[in-house]
């Protein structure tokens, strides 16, 4: 095309392929989100032929002894492990942002490892550790750790990571002329912790907890793989639908774990506005001062949970290259032959990653050209919002319940979609679908930082809006984007909670092979390609934070002024 | 950084298409096989009948036996399988009674032992071989408790092994249910619920897999695993410290057989394989996996397989383990499920 006929083009046009794009992305959205979610809930409402029948099946779920039983089984273990995350992630993010404690950088690394692990990898490790034959079963003073033990446990240090992120943000937003007038008023430090630290954090503390709270009740692989006996609510959503397939049962499940997590996502977002209006302009960034004995204390203490952490890793990657546990301690890479134990040998490993690499590639073009669409076109509001809104629900719905969602969604009667059953694709969509919030938001703010005189000035020189997206907006953003990309990479790596509803013969994920070899008594395997999926995920990480500071750190120069 | 966004972007869809099942171009025909073999059967399997049937490609779909029973009955108004191979007989009787199998009698079939092929009406399934539930005993763990090596099902009820035991769920698991079953039979149902019932204090979970008890016995993780003969024979070659041992009352077990799907789209194909199945080169790759076999010529000793086995099998009446199937396992669930996890 000429540059005349550009320049020709009325202003009129653009606005349209604006408009006709934000709905494009609605109907997408409605497609892959909200639909999905309608098919849980109508799915709940029915009966096994598909008549209606109210709320029947909510009846037969509270009339069932053994459901209810997982209920608050689930609802006791979150409540646990939430009392127990948020204080020992507020003291390690204390330590981290708050105190002089050398390798503050290396303890931040470490809080963040489970986050490249499936979740079950750390229950296999606490097998090795704690289980009938683990190395220090004698900690537990003759106690199981299969049940409620192992599964909060596992969750801890599965869910700190998150909390700890949370939490030092929070802690980070510290307004440090109010601790100068409390040195200079004399005020004792205790005070000062209880009257200004404290009360500065109790946002994200209460954030952190209710994000805990939800990612624990809605975890399957933890309790799958050391729940024993003990059921809770994920399991019994796995042994409803994928063992005894009965769906309209399943569908309750899924409907009861999504209460506490839409609760948690309306709380956080009045928390978060408040959290707003605490900080002022004029702030100043808090330096914290030499005390020696503060920081041998938060040291050792980040120690401490450091080494669970990597304890926590370590032991199950070790395990998974042990001969034959705990009578033959020799080395060995026999697990990591998956064709032993696993009909698709290292097919599910490449699969996880094709499945991994499509998410991060069409995943971070939807996410930041929806986020583009959203923020810097003028586009009528509530077609904006509307789109706004459906991006931010998939941060108020479990994995799990998305995946059942997806399930009914595509194997209704009347449903087009049936052919997309355990097609890489519907992995795909699925995931993108899951993790697409955290992606919308980082894809906002960076949109935010960028001038919308940008447009402006685009819109004068009557150049459309998708050269500027192309030429300007893109190149700017590329560090955000990488986010996303790798945000998505890794999530859809280690996902399972979702997926276990929707693969199909030749499109089985690692995550599912480890349950399955799991299931079938293989642990050492299962340890293995665990290995495999957490190795690859820190790579990913690794090449990103390289990528990051060799490459766009130059491109960013001219951010800094 | 554009030129590698496209070349992901053309990978990705490379991927995409060769997933879908439509677009692979060639000759052979996929042949979906629903099976809850054991996952180390699936590849040797697998290339077998792809030897024997050159023009059929097999995808497996396998889980538990009770998860694909369940799957199946599901799917029926719109079967996703073609053929059915190595699920337990018990499951493939309920599939025939709802008229949900083929007519289709594989012609090597009447050379195989009588009681394993299908002998009432239409004629539906072939058996392959035999599964049984043997007690695997961990005898490096039973020093450290001195527990002695038990010789009847009653021997397990006692205390010293109280929290020591592992068995399938049988719900989920064939070798679950037919052990399940086979109490009940030799001990008739009053008193098998009764047994089942002081067994339940014992017992320390039920899995969801026949393997995994033997595994778990294997590696002391537990001391006894009531579980699938061939995995705790296997487990025992590699090195665990484990005995097989059959109680004096006799032990559970069923036949592993192959069926063809009623209303397959590849029926033609599947049917070769089904015909492929009765075939003594077929019995032949069964006998290394299994003790006993259809083909009365193909002789197994699979290593450290207890002798005894074969004779001690309790008399099995199949048509009512099928026809009961659904409210034994109601019972079982009422009596043992989601009671807090004995220790």
């Amino acid at each position: 095309m000429s540059g005349d006929a550009r320049l020709r083009r009325p202003l009129i046009r653009e606005q349209t392929v604006a408009t006709l794009l934000v709905l494009a992305l609605i109907i997408v959205l409605v497609l892959i989100i909200a639909l999905p979610l309608w098919s849980l809930l109508s799915k709940s409402l029915q009966n096994a032929s598909g008549g209606y029948v109210g709320l029947a099946n909510f009846a037969t779920y509270f009339a069932t002894p053994s459901m209810v039983s997982a209920l608050f089984n689930s609802l006791g273990v979150a409540l646990m492990t939430t009392l127990l995350v948020v204080p020992l992630a507020f003291a390690y993010a204390y330590a981290l942002t708050r105190s002089r404690m050398p390798a503050k950088g290396v303890f931040m690394g470490i809080a963040l490892l489970p986050i490249f692990a499936p979740s079950l990898l750390g229950a296999i490790s606490l097998i090795y550790l704690f289980g009938n034959q683990g190395v220090l079963k004698g900690l537990l003073f003759g106690h199981s750790i299969y049940g409620p033990i192992g599964i909060v446990f596992a969750e801890v240090c599965y869910c700190f990571p998150h909390a700890v992120m949370i939490i030092a943000t929070g802690l980070r937003l510290a307004d440090g002329r109010l601790y100068e007038v409390a040195e200079a008023l004399g005020t004792k430090p205790t005070r000062v912790f209880f009257t200004i630290t404290l009360p500065g954090v109790r946002y994200a503390a209460i954030s952190a907890a209710f994000v805990v709270f939800t990612l624990v009740i809605t975890d399957f692989g933890i309790p799958k793989v050391i729940g024993g006996q003990f059921t809770v609510l994920a399991t019994d959503a796995y042994k409803q639908i994928v063992g005894q397939q009965n769906f309209e049962m399943g569908a309750v499940v899924g409907l009861i774990l999504l209460v506490p997590a839409v609760l948690a996502f309306f709380v956080d977002r009045q928390i978060q506005k408040r959290q707003v209006a605490l900080l002022s302009a004029r702030a100043v960034a808090y330096e914290p001062k030499p005390a020696p004995m503060r920081d041998a204390l938060l040291l050792a203490f980040s120690s401490v949970i450091g080494l669970v952490l990597v304890a926590m890793l370590g032991m199950a990657i070790w395990a998974s290259f042990i001969r034959y546990w705990p009578y033959n301690l020799s080395l060995t890479l026999a697990h990591y032959n998956f064709g032993e134990f696993e009909p698709g040998g290292w097919e599910p490993y490449l699969t996880s990653l094709a499945m991994a690499g499509c998410v991060a590639t069409f995943g971070t073009g939807l996410v930041f050209l929806g986020a583009y669409l959203v923020e810097k076109t003028k586009v009528p509001m509530p077609l904006r919002s509307l789109a706004h809104f459906l991006a931010m629900l998939p941060m108020a719905v479990p994995g799990l319940v998305l995946g059942l969602g997806y399930v009914f969604f595509i194997n209704a009667k009347s449903s087009p979609f049936g052919w997309l059953y355990g097609t890489l694709a519907v992995l795909v969509i699925n995931t993108i679908a899951h993790f697409y919030t955290v992606g919308h938001i980082t894809a906002t703010t960076a949109l935010k930082q960028i001038d919308g005189e940008f447009e402006a000035v685009s819109a004068s020189l009557k150049v459309p809006f998708w050269t500027t997206f192309r030429r300007v907006t893109v190149p700017i953003s590329m560090p955000a984007i990488l986010d996303i990309a790798v945000y998505m990479f890794v999530n859809a790596l280690t996902t399972i909670s979702a997926v276990v509803f929707l693969y199909g013969p030749s499109t089985k994920l690692a995550s599912i092979s480890i349950i399955h070899m799991d299931e079938s008594g293989a642990t050492a395997p299962a340890a293995a390609m665990a290995t495999c999926i957490v190795l690859t995920a820190i790579g990913a990480k690794t090449l990103h934070v390289v990528l990051d500071r060799l490459v766009f750190s130059r491109l960013q120069v001219w951010r800094k002024r | 950084m554009k030129s590698k966004f496209l070349v992901g972007v053309g990978l990705c869809l490379a991927a995409l298409i060769a997933s879908a099942p439509i677009a692979s171009a060639q000759t052979r025909t996929k042949v979906t096989a629903y099976t809850a073999l054991e996952n180390d059967q699936l590849q040797p399997f697998k290339a077998a009948i792809e030897a024997g049937v050159p023009d059929v490609e097999i995808v497996w779909v396998r889980d538990s036996t009770g998860v694909i029973t369940a799957r199946f009955l599901a799917e029926k108004d719109n079967p996703r399988a073609d053929l059915v191979i190595g699920l337990v007989a018990t499951s493939l009787l309920l599939f025939e009674k709802q008229n949900l199998l083929d007519e289709y009698k594989p012609k090597d079939s009447d050379k195989l032992r009588p009681g394993f092929r299908d002998t009432a009406g239409p004629y539906t399934w072939t058996g392959m071989d035999a599964i049984l539930a043997v007690v695997c005993f961990n005898t490096v763990e039973a020093k450290k408790d001195s527990a002695a090596a038990p010789v009847s099902w009653e021997d397990l009820t006692k205390p010293a092994f109280k929290g020591k035991i592992v068995m399938p769920h049988p719900a989920s698991s064939g070798t679950g249910y037919l052990q399940v079953a086979a109490w009940l039979q030799i001990m008739g149902e009053e008193k098998g619920w009764a047994f089942m019932d002081k067994l339940h204090e014992n017992i320390a979970v039920y899995t969801h897999s026949g393997s995994a008890p033997c595994v778990q016995a294997a590696k002391g993780e537990r001391m006894v695993g009531i579980g699938f003969d061939m995995r705790g024979a296997k487990e025992k070659t590699n090195g665990a410290p484990i005995d097989l041992i059959v109680p004096k009352e006799g032990v559970g077990w069923d036949l592993e057989a192959t069926a063809v799907v009623k209303g397959s789209k590849n029926l033609e194909a599947a049917r070769k394989v089904a015909e492929w199945s009765a075939t003594k080169a077929a019995n032949d790759l069964y006998g290394k996996y299994s003790a006993i076999v259809a083909h009365p010529d193909v002789k197994s000793a699979p290593p450290n397989y207890p002798a005894d086995a074969e004779a001690k099998l309790v008399k099995n009446d199949f048509a009512w383990m099928a026809n009961d199937r659904e409210r034994i396992l109601k019972e079982w669930v009422k009596r043992y499920e989601g009671k807090a996890a004995p220790k």
